[in-house]
């Protein structure tokens, strides 16, 4: 978990969101439909966006674990941490975590979006405050900041 | 799930024994022990908001995500093999893919995002046969086959035969479908896919693909196939007809689109009346032509 | 105060103090809340629409190992006390200004005798775990004598079907008529008139947190703390105490982080009141988070109104005269009352000139999830009525519907403006600020200009591409009464401390704020701590629902301010041995005019304040720098805005696509452009997604098909074009900052405006688009297409 070692034990019902949430303490991560539409449990399972709600904790055996709790690094903000700031991406905050791992894996996959590719692929979380526009300005400028400074 | 009615209950799983297969023999023999009432987990992008829903009340999971061997993508001649475990992902963004079935790669970008192509399997898609599925619609028009293992041994199952009624396929209660076979596409095919959804990735309310080989006017080989407007992934096999027998003109291309609307048994639900998806199927199965006739444009 | 204002963070576009801890997973949400020994509950709901509760069966709910209580409605109801009236009322003068009739049915905490709509609870399960709860709650039978649903409001008013209220012998809960001028003389000399019916469907604001509850009990002191996913924390606290039969002071609520509310958790719901009632009981802490399926078959719905809009006008397109008669279907209970619908009645005329006007309304109840604000409240309704209006008015008469809107306009000469109605708080409708022309051509420029788009779309109608133009024009109320306060401190250490009635969904009022006081004290915005939502924060507040919490509380502070500079002035003459009227507030401190060098800090005023010993104040001022205001608006302030969208229509599909879409903007003194703009764009995608996805849909039997997000579809970020913003700035003269509100207006044109654009793009077919939502379906059949 955001390279720190765990051992726990899980009913094998509990789902990875109420695992990371509840058993770790890890409330970064939210839970916004448990039934895997809304993207705002997104975490980024060995190194790929997944959606937690529809996860098992149990299957979380021997993987690599990053939550939104393991974006910044001694307190300085990830590019997208920062570009969301500056570009006014969150009101609410509720989606954020699950976006900015979303973003996360996809700009590791294409550094150079245009704006419709970024569209496209922020459909997988959903807001319901910011009306995407300052999302999409965020994920563009991070993707540049990241760019520069790889 | 669709028009489900749900009637209060929560969005917890109910309780079900864990078992994490460590081979395929394993899996199938606790398949056979649990008779019909033990659930295969491969991505878990369907079935685990089913059991949160409490609508899949398994007994047990058996969880295959750790058997070795069930994810690759090979290339064997003129036939190209998927691990039934293979990620949706791995899928989009593979050479070998893109080289061979580059109708598959267009396709696989509908499939929901890609958090859920992470997890997604090909086989779980399959397996699953949900009647507006991109995956299953793709086994048809490409032709492909599935390789099912069970208690008696394997057992190959072509894409004609697959898909039974909507979420049901004839794979037995004691079968793991292992991997899924398709012909590389021809060099010279054009290709598209068209697919009408309320939003980006959504299940499709109506999708047609198409793979058109041409000679000179004529078209040797027309394959279609539709998702979303029937109980199951339809061949349009007399819009094809009508291609190999009248060519890819605007007349031949419009009346191969009549005759797979005429084709389609679609339903009605809140996404669309019966009509509108086989409007639709008309629709996009002129689009898809047209495009595909063109070469290969995306 | 004159000339006191700095203006150096009023009108900046601030980064959010609240940022951080969001950006890095450090919010708390409700459902992030960890207390020791915590209980969770979970629902039973009802499976039926309407049906008699003849028997509860908790008996193996009961004994499952890890429950600690399963209660029906029945063993609930000889516990508690008279559950109060919660019901938000209206101000006698209202009462007494408009004739109306208004039934109250009250809500029981639990269902006892009868469930009225799917998903109604029934009875509630609290165990050591949610997956327990739901476990148990299937054990749950319950035996029901099942009675036929209502689900149409129109249907539910006519005689001898099912009645939802049987007490009532009406499912006409609520009526009002309002009226001015001579309507019925108006339209029979109308030269033109033409009537149609428009329909807004029912859909609401799903904030993509759902609500959540947890209560905890503190034995040693008696008291109760209510942490609540709300906007009202001061309502609730109201209601609870009498709940829980424990004075206000011995009950506190606070909302932590909240994630969006847009009026869905802008009013007292039954579980608000339960669950910190079995908390006490069972004396340990008690939680209940709504998971995404009971948000949508419980938590309220809104819009759901059909009108009979007749409409009378001449030939150039000027109306004489509007009657409309208005049906909403407000579900199975009523926790807002009439307000909703009487915005709709009141907003309806909107920037137009229009001298005879009659409304009438009814509240009708139905077998559904009950009815209660949704961003708009009422408006969006009424000006997807009107603006159709125009728009077949301009048809009607080969106008543009631009022009049209340009003859019916209220002029900038004219304000203030009485349109001779009165607002829901009963006092007369002024509209006080506000060039609506200019906006109207501000939109139209922005998307290329009217002339130049119908040449594109002659030029695309020839090759076969379908291209529509839509506007809708509408002015709001905002910043609405009763009051608001606002507490403001000064601390030892000379920060300025702030307490505020106003509660936070996501709008950064904890940086709005922080800059208003730091203009207002010539302090940065990091010198002040700004806090909201809770009832232990300051004792009085109303809450934040209706665009009004900018207003009412800069002005709170504003007001307060004002009383405490007085205090720190008199203090500080003193210690600088100076008149009052040769100081000034500067750098965080009050400093000699024209001799800053000379001065004293906040903090050295603070000491000099306090009380007892070796105090620094002068005779006759009182010990402490703490001052309270609770500011009473006179009325509301008005807003108003004009959307314009430029779309294509793919008539073989029904897909619509959104190619241009702008909006221009009044919302008086800005305080943070960025966080405006934000406001806006966020309530225009809610208006896009309620015009072109989304809905909840009922059966006959009042089984809610959309009980999920495959169903219920929101908006993504494929779904929602760029947008652009012209600001205009009509400051208000009602509050001392000039501002109005903006947190609703951005919902309430988009549906009218696409509708309109969607009609004009399909104007070859002759099609009306007078209801919501349009799918591609309907698109498909009104083009003839199959």
């Amino acid at each position: 978990m955001n390279g720190t070692s765990y051992e726990a034990r899980a009913e094998p019902r509990k789902l990875l969101v109420d695992f990371l949430r509840e058993d770790l303490g890890l409330t970064g991560t939210h839970s916004g439909c448990e039934h895997g539409i809304c993207g705002v449990c997104t975490v980024l399972f060995n190194g790929e966006a997944v959606r937690s709600c529809i996860m098992l904790a149990v299957q979380a055996e021997g993987a690599e674990i990053t939550t939104i709790e393991g974006l910044a690094k001694d307190g300085n903000f990830h590019p997208l941490q920062a570009a969301f700031h500056r570009e006014h991406g969150l009101q609410c905050g509720f989606c954020t975590p699950g976006m900015l791992i979303a973003a996360l894996d996809f700009l590791r996959i294409n550094p150079a979006p245009s704006e419709e590719e970024v569209r496209e692929a922020m459909s997988a979380v959903i807001c319901r405050c910011t009306g995407y526009r300052n999302i999409v300005r965020a994920v563009i400028a991070a993707a540049e900041m990241m760019r520069a400074k790889p | 799930m669709g028009n489900h009615r749900h009637w209060g209950r929560g969005l917890k799983p109910a309780k079900f024994a864990y078992h994490a297969a460590n081979s395929l023999a394993e899996a199938l023999s606790l398949l056979t022990r649990y008779a019909g009432e033990a659930r295969v987990l491969a991505g878990g992008q369907s079935l685990i908001p089913m059991m949160n829903f409490r609508i899949a009340t398994p007994s047990a999971i058996i969880d295959l995500n750790r058997v070795p061997d069930l994810a690759y993508i090979r290339r064997d001649n003129g036939i190209v093999r998927i691990g039934a475990m293979t990620r949706q992902r791995k899928i989009e963004f593979s050479g070998v893919i893109a080289e061979t079935l580059p109708l598959l790669r267009d396709a696989i970008k509908l499939v929901g995002h890609l958090p859920t192509r992470s997890r997604g399997t090909i086989g779980g898609s399959l397996a699953h046969a949900d009647p507006a599925a991109e995956l299953p619609m793709m086994l048809q028009v490409l032709e492909g086959e599935v390789v099912a293992r069970g208690p008696a041994g394997e057992r190959i199952i072509q894409a004609g035969e697959f898909f039974r009624s909507p979420l049901a396929t004839a794979l037995t209660s004691e079968e793991i479908l292992i991997e899924v076979r398709f012909p590389v596409m021809p060099g010279n095919a054009g290709y598209a896919v068209e697919e009408f959804a309320r939003r980006h990735g959504d299940f499709a309310i109506c999708a047609v693909a198409a793979v058109l080989v041409r000679e000179g006017e004529r078209c040797v080989k027309a394959r279609l196939a539709t998702s979303g407007t029937g109980p199951v992934p339809l061949r349009l096999k007399a819009a094809e007809a009508v291609l190999e027998q009248k060519g890819l003109g605007n007349a031949a291309i419009r009346e191969a689109a009549e005759a797979a609307a005429r084709a389609v048994e679609p339903m009605s639900d809140q996404n669309g009346s019966a009509e509108f998806r086989r409007h639709l199927t008309r629709v996009l199965t002129g689009r898809a032509l047209r495009r595909a006739a063109e070469g290969r444009a995306c | 105060m004159t000339g006191a204002r700095h203006d150096r963070f009023v009108g900046q576009s601030i980064l959010r103090r609240e940022d951080r801890r969001l950006l890095t997973g450090q919010g708390q949400y409700v459902a992030d809340l960890v207390f020791p020994r915590m209980l969770h509950a979970a629902f039973v709901r009802s499976p039926v629409a309407h049906g008699r509760i003849r028997a509860v069966d908790l008996s193996r709910a009961k004994t499952m190992p890890g429950v600690v209580i399963a209660l029906s409605g029945a063993e609930l109801r000889r516990l508690l006390p008279p559950v109060p009236d919660t019901q938000l009322s209206l101000p006698e003068k209202w009462c007494t200004t408009v004739p109306h009739k208004l039934h109250n049915p009250q809500q029981p905490l639990l269902a006892t005798d009868k469930v009225r709509h799917v998903g109604e609870a029934i009875a509630i399960i609290v165990a050591e775990s949610r997956y327990i709860a739901e476990d148990a709650a299937e054990l749950v039978s319950v035996d029901f004598e099942t009675l036929p649903a209502v689900v149409d409001a129109e249907e539910a008013v006519k005689p001898g079907g099912p009645i939802v209220h049987e007490q009532l012998r009406t499912n006409v809960i609520g009526e009002f008529a309002i009226a001015k001028g001579d309507v019925e003389a108006a339209l029979a000399r109308a030269p033109h008139k033409l009537k149609r019916r428009f329909y807004h469907h029912r859909y609401s604001g799903i904030p993509m947190e759902c609500r959540g509850v947890v209560g905890v009990y503190d034995q040693r002191t008696d008291s109760v703390t209510i942490w609540s996913s709300t906007q009202v924390v001061h309502w609730l606290r109201r209601e609870a105490s009498a709940i829980l039969d424990l004075p206000e002071g011995r009950v506190r609520v606070a909302a932590p982080d909240v994630g969006g509310g847009f009026g869905v958790k802008g009013h007292v719901y039954p579980d608000d009141l339960l669950i910190p009632f079995l908390a006490r009981r069972i004396g340990r802490p008690v939680r209940w988070i709504e998971d995404r399926h009971e948000h949508l078959m419980c938590s309220t719905h809104s819009r759901d109104q059909t009108h009979e809009l007749e409409i009378g006008f001449d030939n150039e397109g000027r109306i004489l005269a509007i009657r409309d008669q208005l049906v909403a279907d407000c579900g199975a209970w009523n926790p807002i009352g009439i307000g909703v619908v009487y915005n709709s009645a009141v907003h309806l005329t909107g920037p137009y000139k229009v001298d005879n006007l009659a409304v009438s309304a009814r509240l009708v109840s139905t077998n559904k999830v009950p009815s209660a604000p949704y961003r708009g409240a009422g408006r969006p309704e009424a000006n997807f009525a009107m603006e159709r209006a125009i728009d077949l008015v301009a048809g009607t008469l080969a106008l543009e519907a631009a022009e049209v809107r340009r003859r019916n306009m209220i002029p900038a000469s004219a304000m203030p403006y009485a349109i001779g109605l009165p607002y829901r708080d009963g006092e007369p409708i002024v509209y006080d600020s506000g060039d609506f022309a200019a906006g109207l051509e501000k939109a139209l420029a922005a998307v290329g200009g009217v002339e130049p788009f119908r040449r594109r779309q002659h030029a695309a109608r020839a090759n076969g591409r379908y291209l529509g133009l839509g506007i809708s024009c509408y002015t709001e109320g905002t910043g609405v009464g009763p009051f608001e306060g606002a507490l403001i401190r000064i601390e030892p250490n000379g920060k300025i401390h702030v307490a505020g009635g106003a509660c936070a969904q996501g709008q950064g009022m904890e940086t709005i704020f922080a800059q208003i006081v730091a203009d207002a004290w010539a302090v940065n915005p990091e010198d002040v701590t700004i806090t909201l939502a809770d009832t232990a924060g300051i004792s009085i507040g109303f809450g934040t629902l209706a665009s009004r919490s900018t207003v009412t509380l800069s002005a709170a502070i504003h007001y307060a301010s004002e009383k405490l500079r007085k205090k720190v002035m008199s203090i500080s003459a003193q210690l600088l041995q100076r008149a009052v009227v040769d100081l000034e507030l500067r750098d965080g401190g009050v400093a000699v005019v024209g001799a800053p060098e000379r001065r004293v800090s906040l903090a050295q005023v603070a000491r000099a304040a306090r009380p007892g010993w070796d105090h620094g104040r002068p005779a006759g001022v009182d010990p402490g720098l703490e001052e309270t205001h609770y500011f009473e608006p006179q009325t509301v302030t008005w807003t108003n805005a004009t959307h314009a969208a430029i779309v294509e229509v793919d008539i073989e599909t029904g897909r619509v696509k959104i190619e241009k879409y702008a909006i221009a903007h009044d919302c008086g003194v800005v305080v943070n452009p960025m966080l405006l703009e934000g406001q806006i764009v966020g309530g225009a995608a809610q208006g896009l997604g309620g015009i072109l996805l989304e809905g909840y849909t009922y059966d006959a039997e009042g089984q809610l098909l959309t009980g999920s997000f495959m169903d219920y579809l929101l908006p993504t970020a494929s779904d929602i074009p760029d947008m652009e913003l012209i600001h205009l700035e009509s400051p208000s003269p009602l509050n001392p900052l000039g501002v109005k509100g903006v947190g609703e207006g951005g919902a309430i044109a988009p549906p009218a405006a696409v509708a309109n654009a969607i009609s004009d793009a399909l104007a070859p077919f002759k099609v009306e688009f007078n209801q919501t939502p349009i799918t591609p379906e309907r698109i498909v059949r009104a083009a003839n297409q199959f």
